[in-house]
């Protein structure tokens, strides 16, 4: 035992533990990206309050989520078929690869070289941006959080506020750099102006456009686009080809169902009543093609597991994440996953259980991510599981694993349980540095509790039990 | 009226004064209450960390222990939620679903059950309430936050009927404050700092005591306060109801 991280579970260089650490060694940074992000809890909690049918806006698109998890085999061939007769052509993907490759081909075909994207946070998950650049396709992200941390060679930390661990001053200097803004200049507007001057020369200039989808409409075959800044439409717009790509999750039944999770959306992600921009695409304009790609990668694997299905409901608002307090002090980075905080730990390890054993782990099982939840994901439930489901497969680590079976034979033998109870305060007491020492992450920054003389079975034993 | 009284593991070995309180309130407010002598854990610890396999001789010595009495108490909402949604038995299905039915965390039972008016408890001092949130969210002891739905607590009920109690408030009402079990060591960093926040919380509004019905919570909270050589102190909600009772 001659480092602390052998007492803890093995820990790799980059497990959420570790980098949470790190994050942690600037506490003041830490407190601001908590503040920022509960400001924005706070946001949600005005701009839901303001509707009186709430809770029952969030029961009925559970609901609805349910029926299309039950039935999505019926509402993607509708939605295939909708599409198609508009024009749109559809192409399945099975995994992020198929996914990647078919992207690829699309605009290999048109010899294009650079493309700009909306946000879509399963192009994230697809890794499409790497794989484009190894194809020699330059992808410009054009959502301005996005182009900000892809500027910097970062992942985004949010999957709806992408750059929300970078302060202003801190993008004034990357703008800087990359931009030619004067240095120095930290001021919002100027630099969302530069921004736009600059992402304006590569809409103007990009002929294919990309987007994620928030809604895909099996009645219609239409797909919905929501975002703040228009970019996915002027993206859409000047392009003469759009790739729209979709998990096959984001199916919703009917048009009308959008009065509902529309509504819930931008109130659960940012405290907005609505997108500012909440665009329909149905069919590709004169001239233009328009694909639409649709995702498997894991997911009809998810929707056969009882336990874990429902996660595909989610929508992507990222309430889960701005309400919960681990992910607010350990950034979205720690995570090191495309989706970080609550909703992705419970993901995560749905695609790689191995790489992400440590994210069901980072998590208090408070519960304010479910009820938060404007689909009613049972998301800690599903932490829960997650860990049952990494113990039995001995994923988790050593140290935890001899912890658990060391208390847990402990505590099924009561005369066990009862010596060493006598012997921990005994030791606790008269030789307390055996326990508070620098290998105890517990004493590090907090005291052990003050050990009494008798434990209450004595007390109780020696006072009531003859009564 | 014949109470069992469940007294969380670590309450037994570090807190015994908390379970003493618990025992006084309920025979104070006239409930008949035992103490079975051979419990240990609901097991919780090893669950939480993704070992509930490892619990069914918990699991057993509970309903052995547990079986035949009209309610069971305890100074707990997280270690009444688990027994709630997690005990379990292929032997014994009729006594585990009557021992969930039958298993109260103290403020409910006190609410719920005995329907408590009106206290002479006295506690004269300035009071923070940390909502544990297994008691909270789990149990639904207080309305929670995210929920668009109107407000209640049955703990500060209670706390409102204990005469000279001066209840804060706060700036976030329901934030965990990240104990979480294992989480507590095997997030350090993480655990240490939501526990430090809070405290502040409850500081900057002058609290002399944070209570809460958890002693976990109040356990990763104290140790930070003796660690910041605070005067505020941590005491549990039994202890501030049965004093002066």
């Amino acid at each position: 035992m001659d480092t602390e991280t052998t007492i803890l579970d093995r820990k790799t260089s980059s497990d959420h533990a570790t980098l949470a650490d790190k994050f942690n060694l600037d506490e003041p940074r830490v407190d601001w990206h908590d503040k920022t992000l509960w400001f924005i809890r706070k946001k949600r909690d005005k701009a839901a309050s303001q509707l009186q049918e709430w809770e029952q806006l969030r029961a009925v698109a559970s609901d609805i989520k349910n029926n299309v998890l039950a039935n999505l085999h019926t509402y993607l061939l509708a939605f295939e078929r909708n599409a198609q007769q508009h024009g749109i052509t559809v192409h399945w993907a099975s995994d992020a690869a198929e996914h990647n490759k078919i992207v690829h081909k699309i605009i290999e075909k048109t010899g294009i070289k650079q493309v700009v994207k909306s946000k879509s946070m399963l192009t994230e998950e697809c890794h499409l941006n790497a794989y484009l650049k190894t194809q020699g396709i330059e992808v410009i992200d054009t959502d301005l959080g996005e182009r900000i941390v892809q500027l910097a060679g970062e992942p985004p930390s949010h999957i709806v506020l992408p750059c929300i661990h970078w302060k202003k001053e801190e993008i004034g200097e990357l703008f800087s750099h990359h931009l030619g803004t004067p240095e120095g200049n930290s001021d919002p507007q100027f630099l969302t102006a530069a921004a736009r001057i600059h992402l304006r020369q590569h809409f103007m200039s990009s002929r294919l456009a990309i987007t994620g989808v928030n809604f895909a409409v099996a009645e219609t075959g239409e797909i919905v686009v929501c975002t703040n800044e228009g970019n996915a439409d002027l993206g859409v717009q000047l392009a003469d080809v759009h790739i729209a790509c979709v998990g096959i999750e984001k199916i919703i039944p009917l048009r009308k169902h959008l009065g509902v999770f529309l509504r819930l959306l931008a109130r659960s992600a940012t405290g907005q009543p609505i997108t500012t921009y909440s665009s329909h695409f149905q069919k590709p304009r004169k001239g233009q093609e328009m694909h639409i790609v649709l995702v498997d990668n894991g997911r009809s694997k998810r929707l056969g597991s009882a336990d874990f299905r429902n996660a595909l409901k989610c929508i992507r608002c990222g309430a889960c994440m701005n309400t919960c307090p681990v992910y607010r002090r350990s950034g979205g980075h720690s995570y090191h996953y495309a989706i970080a905080g609550p909703i992705g730990a419970i993901l995560a390890p749905g695609l790689d259980m191995k790489k992400h054993a440590d994210l069901p782990f980072a998590s208090t099982l408070c519960g304010s991510c479910s009820n938060v939840c404007p689909v009613k994901i049972d998301i800690h439930d599903q932490l829960y599981k997650w860990r049952q489901l990494l113990a039995q497969n001995r994923k988790v680590g050593i140290t935890k694993r001899v912890a658990a079976n060391t208390m847990a034979y402990i505590l099924s033998h009561h005369t066990l349980y009862t010596f060493a109870g006598t012997a921990g305060r005994w030791l606790m007491k008269y030789v307390p540095f055996i326990i508070s020492n620098r290998f105890n992450p517990w004493y590090k920054q907090r005291e052990m509790p003050k050990p009494p003389e008798h434990s209450f079975a004595r007390w109780y034993h020696q006072n009531r039990n003859f009564k | 009226m014949k109470v069992a009284l469940f007294v969380p593991c670590y309450i037994d070995q570090f807190y015994p004064q908390v379970a003493i309180a618990t025992l006084e309130v309920l025979e104070k407010l006239g409930a008949s209450v035992s103490y079975p002598e051979k419990q240990t854990c609901c097991g919780q610890p090893m669950a939480n960390a993704g070992f509930e396999d490892l619990t069914d001789p918990c699991n057993t010595i509970f309903i052995r222990q547990f079986s035949g009495f009209d309610y069971i108490v305890s100074p707990s909402g997280s270690c009444v939620l688990h027994i709630k949604d997690h005990l379990h038995s292929s032997a014994n299905h009729e006594e585990t679903s009557q021992i969930k039915k039958k298993v109260f965390e103290l403020t409910e039972f006190l609410t719920d059950i005995v329907g408590v008016k009106h206290l002479n408890s006295k506690f004269y001092h300035k009071v923070g309430l940390h909502q544990s949130c297994h008691g909270q969210r789990g149990l639904k002891l207080s309305q929670m936050s995210e929920l668009i739905a109107p407000d209640f607590s049955k703990p500060q009920d209670l706390l409102r009927m204990v005469e000279g109690l001066e209840l804060i408030d706060l700036d976030r009402k329901d934030e965990c404050c990240g104990f979480g079990g294992m989480f507590s060591v095997s997030e350090e960093a993480v655990s240490v700092k939501m526990g430090k926040d809070r405290v502040a919380d409850h500081l900057q509004y002058g609290a002399e005591y944070i209570t809460a019905n958890d002693m976990s919570c109040l356990m990763h909270l104290e140790g930070i306060l003796r660690r910041q050589k605070s005067p505020t102190k941590v005491i549990h909600i039994a202890e501030i109801l049965n004093a002066g009772l």
